[in-house]
């Protein structure tokens, strides 16, 4: 292990899968997967909350009057294909090949910060058309739940871009290297979550 | 407001005549005080005192409060504690002693036992193990001051809603309740992972996962229910806070809300923290009954598969606790087979302690007491658990005395009595030198006595009819003698806890020196000196079997045998930053309870900047010298 850290900064040490390497890259890893696991049931506890309320608009538009699938969707495919560069990131990291890496990443960040952009623009329209937080129980549920993942989706660019900072700094090393492929397990969490809430908020509520 | 400006500009002149004013020095003063050397530990053993003081510090509010609870139902139509007064007491003495209290305790002894169990050298996370602490302190001041700041939470441990609602708890009561839990609820998930990566990647050689001794494997198992289990309750008090703070509609049902949602999540979380907190007690129990019986545990693999069902199980029973809400009898029945079946692997436990015990040599030290007593006490809260899983009979029983009698049975019966039990068995490895026993058979006699006297007759004032949370009845109820009974046992058990203090204090004041293995242990920590050297094992134990330690003291070695040979031992550095970090959430917290988003905010960025810091900062720790190492080692040995 000390072996390892004194090489920081050079690249050639860097061994193939470096988040497997030492005992606190694996730690690190697998304590992800644990947070992930927590996470899942915070989501979940969202969804069924979401499930219980969406039918009561009081009065306002209800989910069928207020989804534009289109634009949902716009916004789902450019999740979906961070989710991609991300993993180009990661081969990038297994290939040491840092130009890849920052590449890779860099259009991460972009994508989620798009895929932000277009959320707050959706939010903006809804509470124009008098569906808000206030405005009823299925407001409120759906902006905590959509809002939940939107902030996870803002923790993770402000995370990625970090390490990115980081990356230039310092180098693909034994330190930076196990950060960003922990940071990319969470993007795919992110994702996945998205994935459901297109389905079970959006596709169901345009089903009815 | 006011008062709350006031209190921290007195602090800031207090901390600025103490340390004679700002000068260059301050720092370095700060950082030569013992106290800065505790702020900033990562070591997983002081983390362990440091759960210790603040969950015995939060033990004696809670029992305070109950004591005035009892007070106050001594006698028919007392006036000394009523309405608002008495609400806040209940609903604060059941937040307390859960949370503040049974928490942070089994994770005092999980800090201190588990690394040392499986042979590690720390834990897998010790900045977040340190973060976990804090944040659990900060969670327990921060619902605490609502008593100096007046207007303390009232709706109940459970807060249901809308009881907890701005319409019929207004003011800033439930928000300590929310922001507290919430806080604190954050450091105990912490510990949750830490202690899963750890005991999955960080075990001694040869230490295979049925090799583990049964407290650390209980741990395991408690800390994947706190990893499901916790953020049900993150997500409902996040409901509940929109709905106080923000204006949400989750549970107003004039706006289509609905408050059994609540009610769901409260108890999909509060189940499994019921088995959260007894299954590490079940724990220390195998390990000290088989200890003080000098034999191998009886059945240890099906106490594993026990264990481990019961973990399970405790995820599907959670609506037992809403059979009255009206979910109709399909659901109450499917609820009620779940909840009856976890009887099985709990009996399976029961017997493996009665048959370890069978024909083994018993000593009755006082953790042995504990052990012992716990046996009948927590069948006695089994059984009221068994009858209470009945819907029909729970309609008789729900929101009586009856319930609380057998919360009482299972969580001090329980949990409690695993702690002090765990205490006085860990004491010697945590401090160097054993709790007195003359002074220690002292309290388990009062606390035991004290404990039967209070709970017992309340079976029987819940089944005359007295209700749950009420602050009065009437003479002629005829429930005046067995409340006066009830209240007598409060204080027996008040005058056990006083002479454990005094305990504590005489025996650190002679404080002599236990040695190594003053109980004969069969397990790993008693292998290694004690108090445990910061850097727990000089060489990783190379582990051939279950019970290590008494395996090699059987093959006639007195040590075990070494996995490495002798090198530099790679530490993790002290850091403040889980401290300051902690300082974010509480003042975000308190920002939050006082309607001010402004600092509410300013707290939270304060979080996002340590986390920042934290990222950027380099730190590889350092590295204990060989010679050092030897010394120390030497030094334990004389």
């Amino acid at each position: 292990m000390s072996a390892q850290v004194e090489h920081k900064g050079t690249q050639a040490h860097l061994p193939p899968h470096p988040e497997k390497a030492t005992m606190e890259s694996r730690n690190k890893v697998l304590g992800f997967w644990f947070l992930i696991g927590a996470e899942t049931v915070l989501f979940a506890c969202l969804f069924g909350t979401y499930l219980a309320l969406k039918d009561s608009t009081m009065g306002g538009p209800s989910t069928e009057e207020l989804y534009q699938i289109p634009m949902v969707a716009l916004a789902t495919f450019i999740l979906l294909t961070s989710s991609l560069t991300s993993v180009l990131g990661v081969l990038g990291i297994h290939r040491n090949n840092i130009k890849q890496v920052k590449l890779w990443f860099w259009v991460t960040v972009v994508l989620g910060a798009a895929f932000l952009g277009l959320e707050i623009y959706e939010f903006f329209e809804y509470v124009h058309e008098g569906h808000t937080f206030t405005s009823s129980a299925f407001g409120s549920a759906f902006y905590t739940l959509v809002g939940t993942h939107g902030s996870h989706v803002l923790f993770g660019i402000t995370w990625i871009f970090c390490l990115l900072i980081q990356l230039s700094r310092r180098g693909l090393n034994m330190e930076t290297a196990p950060k960003l492929y922990v940071a990319s397990l969470y993007w795919h969490f992110v994702d996945v979550v998205w994935v459901f809430i297109f389905t079970v908020v959006y596709l169901m509520g345009k089903v009815g | 407001m006011a008062t709350l400006v006031i209190l921290i500009v007195f602090a800031l002149f207090l901390t600025a005549i103490w340390t004679g004013g700002y000068d260059k020095q301050l720092l370095n003063r700060f950082r030569s005080h013992w106290l800065w050397d505790w702020i900033t530990t990562v070591d997983h053993k002081k983390i362990g005192i440091l759960y210790l003081i603040g969950g015995a510090f939060f033990f004696i509010i809670g029992g305070i409060e109950a004591l005035l609870i009892r007070i106050q139902l001594l006698v028919p139509n007392n006036d000394f504690m009523v309405g608002d007064t008495f609400n806040e007491l209940l609903s604060m003495h059941g937040t307390t002693m859960i949370f503040f209290v049974a928490m942070p305790l089994l994770f005092a002894l999980m800090n201190v036992a588990v690394p040392l169990q499986i042979g590690a050298r720390d834990v897998a996370f010790p900045f977040l193990n340190s973060l976990g602490f804090w944040l659990f302190l900060a969670g327990g001041i921060l619902m605490n001051l609502s008593w100096i700041f007046g207007n303390a939470p009232d709706a109940g441990w459970t807060n249901y809603v809308p009881i907890a609602s701005n319409e019929f708890s207004p003011g800033t009561g439930i928000d300590y309740y929310v922001l507290g839990l919430q806080i604190s609820g954050i450091g105990t998930t912490m510990g949750g992972i830490n202690f899963l990566v750890t005991i999955i990647n960080m075990r001694a050689p040869g230490m295979s996962l049925l090799r583990m001794p049964m407290f650390t494997w209980t741990s395991f198992v408690a800390s994947s229910l706190i990893l499901f289990g916790f953020p049900p309750l993150t997500a409902g008090l996040f409901l509940v806070m929109f709905e106080r703070l923000f204006g949400a509609n989750f549970f107003d049902v004039a706006m289509g809300g609905n408050p059994v949602i609540w009610q769901h999540l409260f108890w999909i979380f509060g189940h499994p923290e019921v088995y959260i907190v007894i299954l590490p007690a079940f724990g220390v129990m195998s390990d000290v009954i088989s200890n003080f019986s000098k034999k191998r545990l009886f059945g240890y693999t099906s106490m594993v598969f026990a264990t481990i069902l019961i973990g399970f199980l405790g995820f599907m029973v959670w609506a037992h606790h809403m059979f009255t809400v009206g979910m109709g009898p399909v659901a109450n029945s499917i609820f009620a087979v779940a909840t009856m079946a976890i009887a099985v692997p709990t009996g399976i436990k029961v017997f493996n302690w009665l048959f370890t015990m069978w024909g083994g040599k018993i000593r009755f030290t006082t953790a042995m007491l504990w052990a012992v007593g716990f046996i009948p006490t927590f069948v006695m809260g089994g059984v009221t658990g068994v009858m209470l899983a009945s819907p029909p009979a729970d309609y008789q029983y729900h929101d009586s005395y009856f319930v609380v009698a057998h919360f009482h049975y299972v969580l001090i019966g329980g949990t409690v009595f695993g702690i002090f039990a765990g205490l006085y068995y860990w004491w010697p490895k945590m401090f160097g030198h054993k709790l007195g026993e003359t002074l220690g058979k002292w309290h388990f006699g009062l606390f035991f006595i004290g404990f039967h006297l209070t709970f017992f007759i309340q079976h029987f004032i819940g089944l005359y009819g007295m209700p749950r949370r009420h602050f009065t009845y009437q003479p002629e109820d005829g429930l005046t003698t067995l409340n006066q009974i009830s209240t007598v046992g409060a204080f027996f058990m008040a005058a056990g806890t006083i002479v454990w203090l005094i305990n504590i204090i005489k025996s650190a004041r002679s404080a002599i020196p236990a040695g190594n293995d003053p109980w004969d242990g069969r397990t790993l920590e008693w292998a290694i000196s004690s108090p445990a050297p910061e850097y727990n094992f000089a060489q990783l134990p190379q582990v051939r079997s279950l019970d290590a330690f008494w395996f090699e003291k059987m093959e006639g070695n007195k040590k075990m045998i070494p996995a490495e040979p002798l090198g530099p031992i790679h530490m993790p550095s002290s850091t403040h930053w889980p401290f300051i970090m902690t300082i974010g959430f509480f003042i975000s917290g308190l920002g939050f309870v006082f309607r001010s988003l402004e600092v509410g905010v300013l707290g939270l960025i304060l979080v996002f900047l340590t986390m920042f810091i934290r990222s950027f900062e380099q730190d590889h720790g350092y590295h204990i010298e060989l010679d050092e190492i030897e010394k120390t080692e030497k030094g334990a040995n004389a």
